[in-house]
């Protein structure tokens, strides 16, 4: 059970090197959440995961084989990703935007197999966008057509979803919507989702795996209850925090020490020492 | 799924727009309908039916001759100019993503037309006569198109290409390569000046069957490769990110389809000069039409653009007959208003 894993990466845009010598493996089956401070190059390792960005040096293996080797269009077909804010062109329907996720499956003369009909009815249906089918998808709303490029990368059909940022510029209900859209495809088909977000709490409610990039690498990684530590916040945020678990969940919840709504720091460390 | 129909054969599978087929069938009409009033006006007027019979050789001998050796080969090859632009402008719009380029905005047709005037200048002897044959005259033209577009993607290039620095450069060699033109013409002799000046405003006036049969295959030809290349530029227009996630090799289907963009363009260039505005203006009205699907849009903007330029030429020639107004000069007056519009619009 190979999955996704890095050799020796290293990624740079120029002179400046982002990743550096990162031997990594993401696990198959599971979520990984990629988590770090801005410019950490969480978005970068993603980018270069999915090809999108040439190693400097090293490789990203799929399944065992170096990615660099195969065919892209092979590649697409047993990994798929979502980057941070795509655009589409003005009046294109939900229906033509996700049937174009079945690009790798097609060729001069196979341009609308029934396995395509099938699998774009399937994205539709999963991402529950089957009565907007033949809207344009700018008269969507945020969270929908959010949806909508969910359905198009589900209709690719891959073992491996990668997704930068899904839920940038939604709001709360609609980011839990897309994440909770995420869940249900890995628990109830087991698909390896690696996604970056930027919200450390629902990071980790959402994570079966973290990865922490900080310092060009991999600074920790395991199970959010293992990895989260207001030590490790500090290092890698710059922020002062303290981590319980949350009532409900039990997962880390992470509390920052700001400003905003503090009688005196005292009551802080009393809640702390609990 | 009302709107499309599957329609597959052993190994073989397309999904058909309905909504495309009916809007190409409608311009289709329309197109018929102005190349026949067009084929009926002029010095002699021929009433449509008569033109008909004519086209299909039952009119008269007369009507036959004016029809069919005179008429026919100008709106033809307005028709596949119009085409030819429209194509290439669709094309430019899906891999530069913006709607405002246009092979002529791209400086593309600016190299051609420079080709075309440089070709002019140095194969004319003194008795305003060529010194080769005007057969070479349509390579000049594509060789200046292709030129001119390799250049700006060369110069646009940095690790690929990005479409925003595409067309900053392209604006850029516009200004430059008309800059070059006006030089030409200025050191050329002075007949070449007004020569050179009708056929850059563009007009198909003094085509002959010649002209039509050489661009007809060409032009067809690079449609219908644009045309079943539609996949390749709808994902295209989703960005580099979306498109090499799904297994498109963007950077070599771009600049693919950059060369086939250029020589559709530079080979209307050829034969009618620059008219302008129909590489913008046909995809456009295209998209408001049957949308941005590639495959829908091609034969659709081709068919407008066919439409524009056929009907730009046959007000053109009559309007204020007996003096003949180049079809470009309308088509940029048609073509400019809409730019601001396009302008404005994007900029809300």
């Amino acid at each position: 059970m190979n999955g996704l894993e890095t050799k020796a990466l290293t990624l740079a845009y120029g002179e400046r090197v982002v990743i550096e010598g990162l031997d990594h493996v993401f696990p198959k089956g599971k979520i990984t959440v990629l988590i770090g401070a801005n410019g950490s190059g969480k978005s970068t390792l993603l980018r270069s995961l999915a090809r999108l960005l040439k190693p400097r040096d090293g490789a990203v293996l799929l399944d065992g084989k170096a990615i660099s080797t195969m065919s892209t269009k092979a590649v697409a077909r047993k990994m798929a990703i979502l980057p941070q804010s795509p655009e589409c062109p003005e009046g294109l329907t939900v229906f033509q935007l996700v049937k174009q996720g079945r690009y790798p499956y097609q060729n001069l003369l196979q341009q609308w197999s029934a396995e395509d009909e099938r699998a774009v009815k399937k994205a539709l249906k999963t991402t529950r966008l089957e009565q907007f089918m033949d809207r344009p998808v700018d008269s969507l709303s945020g969270g929908q057509r959010q949806r909508v490029w969910i359905a198009m990368v589900l209709a690719q059909e891959t073992d491996t979803i990668l997704l930068d940022e899904p839920t940038t510029y939604l709001d709360l209900a609609h980011q839990i919507d897309i994440l909770d859209l995420l869940y249900a495809l890995n628990r109830n088909e087991g698909r390896t989702i690696i996604m970056v977000l930027h919200d450390l709490n629902l990071s980790v409610r959402y994570a079966d795996n973290v990865v922490v990039v900080h310092d060009k690498t991999v600074y920790a990684h395991g199970k959010p209850e293992e990895v989260i530590t207001p030590e490790l916040v500090q290092k890698v945020f710059g922020l002062e925090c303290l981590i319980m678990p949350d009532p409900v969940y039990g997962k880390p919840l992470c509390i920052p020490c700001g400003k905003g709504g503090r009688k005196d720091h005292e009551s802080l460390r009393a809640v702390d020492t609990q | 799924m009302n709107r499309y129909t599957p329609l597959r054969w052993k190994r073989v599978s397309l999904l058909v727009d309905k909504k495309a087929v009916a809007a190409l069938g409608a311009f289709l009409l329309l197109v018929a309908g102005v190349a026949i009033l067009s084929l009926g006006s002029g010095d002699m007027s021929i009433p449509p039916a008569e033109v008909v019979k004519a086209l299909f050789g039952a009119g008269e001998g007369m009507h036959e001759l004016v029809v069919r050796s005179f008429r026919l080969p100008r709106i033809l090859l307005a028709l596949l100019a119009g085409m030819a632009l429209a194509a290439s402008g669709a094309v430019l719009q899906g891999i530069i993503r913006n709607p405002l380029a246009s092979p002529d905005l791209m400086g593309i047709t600016g190299g051609a037309s420079l080709a075309v005037v440089t070709f002019l200048t140095v194969f004319s002897d003194r008795a305003n006569a060529l010194t080769v044959s005007i057969q070479w005259l349509p390579l000049a033209a594509f060789l200046g198109a292709f030129l001119m577009g390799t250049i700006v993607y060369a110069l646009a290039w940095k690790g690929g290409v990005t479409p925003l620095r595409l067309v900053l450069i392209g604006i850029g060699l516009t200004h430059a390569v008309q800059a070059l033109t006006t030089i030409m013409i200025l050191f050329g002799p002075i007949y070449l000046a007004t020569q050179v000046h009708i056929w850059t405003t563009g007009s198909v006036n003094g085509a002959n069957w010649n002209q039509v049969t050489t661009l007809l295959p060409w032009a067809l030809l690079l449609i219908a490769w644009i045309w079943i290349s539609a996949r390749h530029l709808n994902i295209q227009e989703l960005g580099d990110a979306i498109a090499g996630g799904v297994g498109s090799r963007v950077q070599r289907e771009r600049l693919f389809l950059l060369a086939v963009s250029s020589a559709l363009a530079g080979s209307a260039v050829a034969f009618v000069g620059g008219i302008g505005f129909v590489g913008l203006m046909a995809p456009h009205i295209g998209r408001r039409i049957v949308g941005s699907s590639y495959g829908a849009l091609v034969p659709v903007s081709a068919l407008i653009g066919g439409f524009l330029v056929l009907g730009a030429d046959w007000i053109g020639r009559t309007a204020f007959s007996p003096m003949e107004v180049p079809a470009g000069v309308f088509t940029s007056a048609i073509g400019a208003p809409y730019f601001i519009y396009l302008l404005l619009r994007t900029r809300n």
